[in-house]
């Protein structure tokens, strides 16, 4: 399982541009399928230098959530500066910790949304984790379709709830 | 789907009464539909003449019997209007026959000192001029829709050969605003109140094997744990409350188990648990998404629905599954194939399949792989066998709201049950009691 997580993620690093939609009309594993070596996921820094990076509105760290296309578990290219920064942000902090939290719309059954959650929670953990991140510092969970931040259905709901929340614990 | 009876049968001034223990105490009201569509071909055209002084009592005792007997969709009510026997010696048979009533049923209610009734009814063949079977019992007036539901249960056995389910319990979520609550009502979803309340969201609430538990995934802790409560105490465990997710609870058919999905070690994955907690045990290893498991009656396998081979669809192991135990797949029909529940005679299985972006409750025979689709909504959920095997309840919606429905296993008789003041969801029914 492990040796999968890390070829999906240099996949995911590598590759991600390329592959928004899934075609398919339910999630999948091909994200995995094919790979390219040779991001480096610490090129990318935030270069925090505020007094409170997690809430100061200039620093990419107070952005918390990461959004996905339709049937993608993949974190888009917009996002994942954000990701890595809080990456290192918890590198730099060893007592700082996240709980992930992965969200989908609400087609389908609820158990398996939250399994798809769940994919999506555990994809940025798998990127936080090899851009410095310590596993214990980062808990990736799922609320399924249960916490939609919009409601109602249509694209426009839809994709405002196919999201990952990053959470620091104690705020 | 047929249509050609409409039946609407609405229950006014329905309360729901809610047991708010821990953050609330408003309490929770709703009226309650049920709404008939469709019937069988061969429905048994039964007459019941309202018992004797039952209109003292502060429920009609036939009211809730016929209401109960009309919604298997097994039977047509016959008018009894202008005959009132009581005893079988009132009876005169040709007037019955003449209505075209195969069955009849009669009684009579006696108000006793200190709130008790005494209920006595007969089941009478009108053909053969004589009694089917019969009941005589002392009930307290508090326990009179009980009493009904156990008559409907007599009647519906002897004129069917099946057990009725009527004295059974159904579970489901309502949710009002942004307040969840699960609930606990009869078959008729009336009696209905709330086991707990929460500001967060409560889904998949499951049955013990004896009634007396149930297991539920509750996410007040931001991310979903799954507790087992005891109905009779309210005293509650959270019984998987691992690192990442714990979710889908389902019970082993002696009680003593239940399998569970886990993201503990990756991914989401089954493994079973005591159902105290204990014993954690892993049973799937896919890479994939496995989950929404559910037992055969006889414990020895599992269904769950898995992504593995690209697509969700429902896989079956045995329990006693090793390391290199590979899954068999099941479905094959469609894309999305989710959310199966056994039968309880181990032949076949309910399950949501996607068509033509319509969710929908299908059956499919475990021997045969015959697939039949059963309704033709566009969102149903959380298919429930009922524990005759008769009926399926499911989730639906219409005009946005979350309500329940029932569909018969022949696809042929559907019914509402609606709580109209809010969403209604993941219904689970609960199973036969043995007799009091």
């Amino acid at each position: 399982m492990k040796k999968i997580a890390g070829v999906l993620i240099i996949s995911l690093l590598s590759a991600c541009a390329s592959q928004t939609t899934q075609p398919t009309d339910v999630e999948d594993r091909s994200t995995g399928a094919d790979s390219s070596y040779g991001a480096d996921s610490s090129a990318l820094s935030s270069g925090g230098s505020g007094f409170h990076p997690l809430n100061d509105p200039n620093s990419v760290l107070s952005q918390r959530s990461v959004y996905y296309d339709f049937d993608s578990y993949t974190v888009k290219n917009e996002y994942r500066p954000l990701v890595i920064a809080h990456a290192q942000y918890l590198r730099d902090n060893p007592n700082a910790q996240v709980i992930l939290q992965g969200n989908t719309d609400d087609r389908g059954s609820r158990e398996y949304n939250l399994a798809l959650g769940q994919r999506r929670a555990d994809g940025v953990k798998n990127i936080m984790t090899l851009s410095g991140a310590r596993a214990s510092q980062i808990e990736s969970v799922s609320l399924g379709e249960e916490k939609p931040r919009a409601y109602g259905s249509g694209e426009s709901a839809w994709s405002q709830n196919r999201r990952t929340d990053i959470l620091y614990r104690g705020e | 789907m047929s249509m050609s009876t409409h039946t609407r049968i609405v229950f006014y001034g329905f309360w729901l009464f809610s047991f708010s223990f821990f953050l609330f105490c408003a309490p929770l009201q709703a009226r309650l539909n049920i709404e008939i569509f469709g019937g069988g071909t061969e429905r048994i055209p039964i007459a019941i003449v309202p018992f004797a002084d039952e209109s003292r009592l502060p429920h009609r005792i036939t009211d809730v019997v016929s209401a109960d007997l009309q919604r298997s969709g097994l039977f047509r009510l016959i008018d009894p209007t202008g005959l009132t026997p009581y005893a079988p010696a009132e009876v005169v048979y040709d007037d019955w026959v003449n209505r075209g009533a195969s069955a009849l049923v009669i009684g009579r209610t006696i108000l006793m000192p200190g709130g008790q009734v005494e209920v006595q009814f007969r089941l009478l063949d009108v053909a053969r001029q004589a009694q089917l079977t019969g009941l005589a019992t002392i009930v307290p007036v508090t326990q009179l829709r009980a009493a009904a539901h156990h008559i409907a249960d007599i009647i519906y056995e002897a004129l069917t050969g099946e057990a009725g389910v009527f004295s059974t319990r159904i579970a489901y979520v309502l949710k009002q605003g942004n307040k969840y609550a699960l609930q606990v009502a009869d078959s008729d979803g009336y009696n209905a109140h709330s086991i707990i309340e929460y500001n967060e969201p409560i889904i998949s609430p499951t049955w013990s094997p004896d009634g007396s538990r149930i297991a539920y995934v509750s996410f007040e802790n931001k991310k979903p744990v799954v507790y087992v409560q005891t109905l009779a105490t309210r005293e509650r465990k959270a019984v998987a409350n691992f690192a990442g997710s714990n979710s889908a609870p389902a019970w082993s058919p002696d009680g003593k188990k239940l399998a569970v999905v886990l993201s503990l070690h990756g991914g989401s994955q089954i493994y079973l648990i005591n159902a105290d907690g204990s014993g954690l045990q892993r049973l799937t290893r896919s890479s994939g998404i496995d989950t929404e498991p559910s037992f055969s009656p006889d414990g020895r396998h599992i269904i769950f629905t898995s992504d593995r081979g690209g697509s969700p669809q429902i896989y079956r192991i045995p329990v006693s599954a090793t390391e290199s135990t590979s899954a068999e797949r099941l479905t094959f029909e469609g894309g999305y194939n989710v959310s199966p529940d056994f039968s309880h005679d181990g032949k076949s299985f309910a399950f949501i399949h996607r068509h033509n972006g319509r969710f929908n409750v299908a059956v499919q025979d475990l021997a045969s792989r015959q697939v039949q689709i059963l309704t033709s909504s566009q969102f149903d959920e959380s298919p429930s066998f009922a524990p005759n095997g008769r009926m399926i309840l499911y989730a639906t919606e219409i005009g946005g709201h979350g309500i329940l429905s029932a569909v018969s296993r022949d696809g042929q008789t559907r019914q509402h049950l609606s709580v109209q003041t809010g969403d209604i969801r993941e219904p689970a029914w609960g199973p036969l009691l043995k007799q009091k």
